[in-house]
């Protein structure tokens, strides 16, 4: 039977792609394959046929598409208005070095066999042969750093881990992906959840660590009902239990679902959040990895940090640190969001430029007016201009025009965005957000929105905006945490780079 | 659309019952609780103290830190607009003010028939497809007002 590949990713859920896969399965006796997606939202619901050519797409397909689409040969990759061609051969994917995300929209996400047939397990296997310090070793010569946002060497905080002393330790993975513009954790857990697991099991041989946990966001019903799922094939064919493939080690997952607190992305929020607490910040020192989860050793990454393990052991650290810019080795799987013609997930090696990344790749806005702003990095992340474009995608470049790639999502607007109001909700969405533990934070967001919503109602404008500026120093300066001491990112990059937006009601005042 | 068990006591501590043992039970109690009743009822918190061996204050104060745990049952439906940046990008503040006007409801609010709870949701995932939203856990992209009605419309 010809074998026909659908995403069941949930960006393709929400454009119908299970009414798309009831249509095709009516329309005649195929053997129907739910994937993840290769990340090309725009093409989505997207048809994979098998054929003897290679696997052909066609897409955006609706359900009334299907009844033409047979006629027209479907089945052996026929004719149609809606055929695409060979998928890898699509400029966007054409253009990508897919090392994380190699799998995903490809294989069946829930089957181990297709799993180790595409290259996956070999990175554990290597790293059992090379055992913990070797592997420690080629994590960090890969130069592998936190994808959740903050960029940290990866290896170095697995060798803290392992050289603390705790009479357990272990990996907790930062799911929680909160940030507007992102969504690579939930594609891979949703496209190829082994991966996940395959790196969690090498940074628990690494360091030690016995039981790993997963921290996944409520938000994310499929990607937690996938993973589950591979978390039960996974023990059933022995990668997880008391003897991991044979090697003596024993390592085991547990997932956990957040409940709708953005605050519990930072990591010793998680913890809290993990220990059965209120997700609050906690002050550092000390660090998770020598007093984390329950008081014992802790190595927290993000999901797509450890899911760029795999490769790095199975072809090694030179392989992946030849990739990128700087000091940013490896790829990045950049989040294409918004108001943009071709959104979807774009796995590169760092430094391409903004302009690149928005204009070429992403194909300008949806509605086709200009872009005005592009917002770097999520809800913490700075308004980038059109006249920043030349920026490239890397943690330094970013930092150094007072911005951050964080975890990878680039949010485009167009000419009727207004930057006074992206600042206040910014503001409002940090004081709903706030934690509450310190004072900046907490208090300071509340005193942002007001101050910013005097400053729209043209109210002393030049005293509230200075009042604004030192606030705004006041919260990146005296904050316990990211949120706090982020958010002046977006309100200050939407007050330096379009000034006009926050003179409006004094302009029309003058009139 | 989910099926909420009534109020009982009894089965509360069967479910608590069941997730005490582990390691910080609180949220999956807490989660479990809300999957039954469709909210987290008062009654249910000292329940929860005396079987952690926390607080009464300690669990009101967990349970109220986090957006997801309702204190009051939902609707037949429960509809999730996405509020976040990429969403907003393509008029979701517009959109959740047309849904809004149109259902006669405010965030956290549910119709006057008891059909629909409507909630504000930072972000899906779906942030190439928006505005997004999520109705009774069903995922939904390129969301306006008729699609927004066409799915309350098949749902019910």
């Amino acid at each position: 039977m010809t074998r026909v590949f659908i995403s069941r990713d949930a960006a393709s859920l929400a454009l119908g792609a299970d009414t798309v896969a009831a249509a095709v399965a009516a329309a005649g006796p195929v053997e129907l394959v739910r994937t993840g997606s290769r990340g090309m939202f725009w093409l989505e619901p997207m048809i994979e046929v098998e054929t003897p050519a290679g696997r052909i797409a066609y897409g955006p397909v609706q359900p009334e598409d299907v009844p033409g689409l047979h006629s027209a040969g479907l089945l052996t990759g026929g004719a149609h208005g809606l055929r695409l061609g060979r998928p890898e051969e699509l400029a966007f994917l054409a253009a990508q070095t897919r090392l994380t995300f190699a799998r995903c929209g490809v294989t069946d996400p829930v089957s181990l066999e297709e799993y180790r047939r595409h290259g996956g397990l070999k990175g554990l296997a290597r790293a059992i042969e090379i055992g913990p310090a070797a592997t420690i070793t080629a994590v960090t010569d890969a130069g592998l750093r936190g994808r959740g946002g903050a960029g940290f060497p990866t290896g170095i905080k697995w060798r803290t881990a392992a050289e603390a002393k705790g009479p357990r330790k272990f990996i907790v993975c930062n799911a929680d992906e909160g940030d507007s513009g992102t969504f690579a954790d939930r594609m891979l857990m949703e496209g190829d959840p082994y991966c996940l697991i395959e790196g969690m099991v090498i940074a628990g041989l690494a360091v030690g660590a016995t039981k790993g946990w997963i921290y996944t966001r409520s938000e994310y019903p499929h990607a937690a009902a996938t993973f589950d799922a591979a978390l039960v094939n996974a023990r059933r064919a022995g990668l997880l239990g008391a003897d991991v493939l044979g090697s003596g080690f024993a390592f085991d997952i547990e997932q956990r679902i957040g409940a709708g607190a953005y605050i519990c992305g930072e990591e010793t929020s998680l913890l809290d959040s993990l220990e059965g607490r209120r997700g609050q910040v906690r002050a550092k020192p000390p660090l998770p990895a020598h007093k984390g989860l329950f008081g014992c050793p802790t190595v927290i990454n993000n999901v797509i940090t450890l899911a760029s393990v795999p490769v790095i052991l199975a072809e090694g650290a030179a392989h992946y640190r030849d990739i990128g810019m700087g000091r940013s080795r490896g790829t990045m799987p950049i989040q294409i969001a918004g108001n943009v013609r071709h959104g979807g997930l774009f796995e590169a090696g760092f430094g391409l430029t903004l302009g690149e990344i928005v204009e070429d790749i992403g194909g300008g806005t949806l509605t086709g007016r200009p872009i005005r702003a592009v917002q770097v990095g999520g809800p913490l992340g700075a308004y980038f201009p059109p006249a920043l474009f030349d920026t490239p995608f890397d943690y330094e470049a970013f930092a150094a025009r007072d911005g951050l790639i964080g975890h990878g999502g680039v949010v485009v607007f167009d000419d009727t965005v207004d930057l006074a109001r992206q600042a206040r909700f910014a503001m409002e969405f940090c004081a709903e957000e706030s934690c509450g533990k310190c004072t900046p934070c907490r208090i300071g967001s509340v005193r942002g929105m007001e101050v910013i919503d005097r400053i729209l109602a043209g109210d002393r404008v030049d005293a509230n905006l200075t009042l604004l500026r030192d606030l705004c120093e006041t919260m990146k300066f005296g904050s316990l945490c990211a949120l706090g001491g982020f958010i002046p990112y977006p309100v200050m990059s939407a007050l330096i780079h379009f000034p006009e937006d926050f003179r409006r009601a004094s302009a029309l005042a003058a009139d | 659309m989910a099926e909420y068990e009534p109020w009982a006591a009894s089965r509360a501590a069967e479910i608590i019952a069941v997730h005490a043992g582990q390691e910080g039970a609180t949220l999956p109690i807490l989660h479990a609780l809300q999957q039954t009743f469709g909210y987290v009822p008062a009654q249910a918190i000292p329940q929860i103290a005396e079987a952690l061996n926390l607080t009464r204050a300690e669990v009101h104060g967990i349970a109220s830190f986090y957006h997801d745990f309702r204190s009051a049952p939902p609707g037949r439906h429960v509809l999730r607009l996405c509020r976040a940046e990429a969403c907003q990008s393509l008029g979701a503040d517009r959109l959740a003010a047309e849904v809004q006007a149109r259902l006669d409801v405010d965030w956290h609010d549910t119709t006057g028939d008891g059909a629909v709870t409507l909630e504000p949701v930072f972000c899906l995932g779906l942030c190439a497809v928006g505005p997004s939203g999520m109705l009774d856990g069903k995922p939904l992209g390129r969301l306006d007002v008729a699609r927004v009605k066409a799915a309350l419309d098949a749902a019910r």
